[in-house]
């Protein structure tokens, strides 16, 4: 076993200890096909918990997004996205001639899985904020990649926005059905729909 | 029994460890028996519990069984892990808030762990009064730190209730092992034992009493098997059992049969406790969880959390250990 695998055991090791890290597979089984998974975001545990919430055989293919200039800021946080998670670096400065998609377009050329929080920010308590456009984009782009709405349960209260320790509080991930864009589908009807498939988990995790 | 008081410690440990074996294959044999018969739904729920309550008993005593092997220290932290995630669960079902969360890290991270240090180290008169008195004062304190006034009362006292419950009462169990009384050296694990089976066999008992009794329930909202008449029943089932035992405790046979009643009395009343907790937190009776899997460790191990304090203080009250 590699460090980057031994440190990765270790870290889900510790989510499950401290969220218990239930996966419920409620609207597809858990497969290794190219799938984007999008959730809600309210913390920064929220990847950790996806992430050890899939079986381990897809842990290794599923990646998450970080934004380069944080997550390559020091030497130890730059190992652990690169080597661990095996991230996906996008820049937020917006350049020009420059597409920001284009790293996650060619990491789902590659075969990888994503999962991405469409919200782009982490969000108080209570409904998901609306969804920014790239799920859209990518959504055309790769249409047989699958789709898959997750709603992340609890892990408000594991760790609020600016506390660094986590309590132990018990969290479930729920995997919904696969969805697409419809042909000819307008951009804001797909994200309404996209963020309310997502929202209707809840009420399946509850 | 004479036979048995010459035989050695672990003689007479390894004995009862192959009787207690021995009893529960043919216990799951039994269940596994009348699984394959038909039964009507009413039954077949009951049968379910059983099996459960069964499964519970089959872990507690491989638990045990490790524990022993690999001594006191394994056993102490053993159960500072079952503490841990019995915590857990309960914190999943209270409503705290963003201000609680000092607190929360010091109960989980500060209070449980030198609970069973002190435990471990035998510092009983500071682990009897820790809880109660010190984290009773720091909780509060942290919680008020964190600047909201919201429901404080309700979030302070939940989060206090469940350390007393999860936390102190919980340690009284690897506290038994580490007591020592005269003329019992290195027989702590006993009392482990006596208290994990009279709890148990009282649990079962009341099952059963339930199925078969049918009277006015105490409490009629909160569960509706539980009568005085189901819980004296059950208790005197545990007290029994507790007598019948009397040879790996210091106890002379009516004392035991005394202890064991008021443990397996105490263990059902928490129960009920218990259940009052979850309906409050919208737990539905018997069915899932409306939190994220938050069901069936709690349930399994309230009785034991409100029996052993009571049997411990008991017992060293008694024997001034």
């Amino acid at each position: 076993m590699t460090r980057p695998e031994a440190v990765g055991l270790a870290l889900s090791f510790l989510a499950r200890l401290i969220t218990g890290a239930q996966g419920h597979w409620y609207g597809c089984p858990p497969k290794a096909e190219q799938r984007i998974y999008f959730a809600n975001h309210q913390s920064h545990f929220d990847w950790v918990l996806i992430w050890a919430s899939l079986p381990r055989d897809l842990r290794a293919q599923t990646r998450p997004i970080a934004a380069r200039d944080y997550w390559t800021a020091t030497k130890l946080k730059h190992w652990i996205t690169r080597e661990v998670f095996n991230a996906v670096y996008v820049s937020r400065v917006r350049t020009d001639d420059e597409d920001p998609l284009e790293p996650l377009a060619e990491a789902l050329r590659n075969g990888d899985s994503l999962v991405i929080f469409p919200e782009g920010t982490r969000g108080h308590k209570g409904d998901p904020a609306a969804f920014k456009a790239g799920l859209f984009h990518l959504a055309e782009q790769f249409p047989d990649v699958q789709l898959i709405p997750t709603w992340i349960d609890n892990v408000q209260r594991v760790m609020p926005k600016g506390e660094v320790v986590p309590v132990p509080i018990l969290c479930s991930v729920t995997f919904g059905a696969p969805m697409q864009v419809a042909a000819g589908e307008e951009k804001r009807t797909f994200l309404t729909r996209a963020r309310d498939a997502v929202v209707a988990l809840r009420s399946v995790a509850a | 029994m004479g036979s048995l008081r010459s035989l050695t410690v672990s003689q007479q440990i390894g004995l009862l460890f192959v009787a207690i074996f021995g009893l529960l294959i043919l216990a799951s044999v039994a269940a596994f028996y009348r699984s394959l018969k038909e039964m009507t739904p009413e039954q077949s729920a009951l049968h379910h519990r059983l099996v459960l309550d069964l499964r519970a008993v089959w872990i507690g005593t491989v638990l045990f069984w490790i524990s022993w092997a690999l001594g006191a220290a394994v056993a102490t932290l053993l159960f500072a892990v079952v503490s841990f995630l019995a915590l857990r669960e309960f914190i999943t079902l209270t409503h705290t808030r963003r201000a609680d969360h000092r607190a929360l890290l010091a109960v989980f991270f500060v209070v449980l762990p030198l609970q069973y240090v002190l435990a471990a180290g035998r510092a009983f008169n500071l682990f009897s009064v820790f809880i109660p008195v010190y984290a009773f004062a720091a909780l509060p304190i942290l919680a008020a730190l964190g600047n909201d006034a919201t429901r404080f009362l309700e979030r302070t006292a939940k989060i206090q209730w469940g350390t007393m419950v999860c936390v102190y009462g919980m340690s009284h169990a690897p506290a038994l092992l580490l007591l020592s009384f005269p003329r019992y050296e290195e027989r702590g694990a006993f009392l482990v034992l006596y208290i994990v089976i009279v709890v148990a066999v009282a649990q079962i008992a009341h099952e059963l009493a339930a199925r078969r009794l049918r009277r006015r329930p105490i409490a009629r909202h909160i569960n509706r098997n539980l009568s005085w008449r189901t819980w004296l029943v059950s208790a005197l089932a545990g007290g029994i059992v507790g007598g019948l035992l009397y040879w790996i405790t210091p106890f002379k046979p009516p004392q035991s049969f005394l202890i064991a009643f008021i443990a397996a009395g105490c263990a059902i009343l928490g129960d009920l406790v218990m259940k009052a907790m979850k309906r409050d937190a919208g737990v539905r009776q018997g069915g899932k969880g409306s939190v994220t899997g938050a069901v069936g460790l709690l349930d399994r191990v309230a009785p034991m959390c409100f029996a052993a304090p009571v049997f411990f203080h008991s017992v060293r009250w008694y024997f001034g250990a």
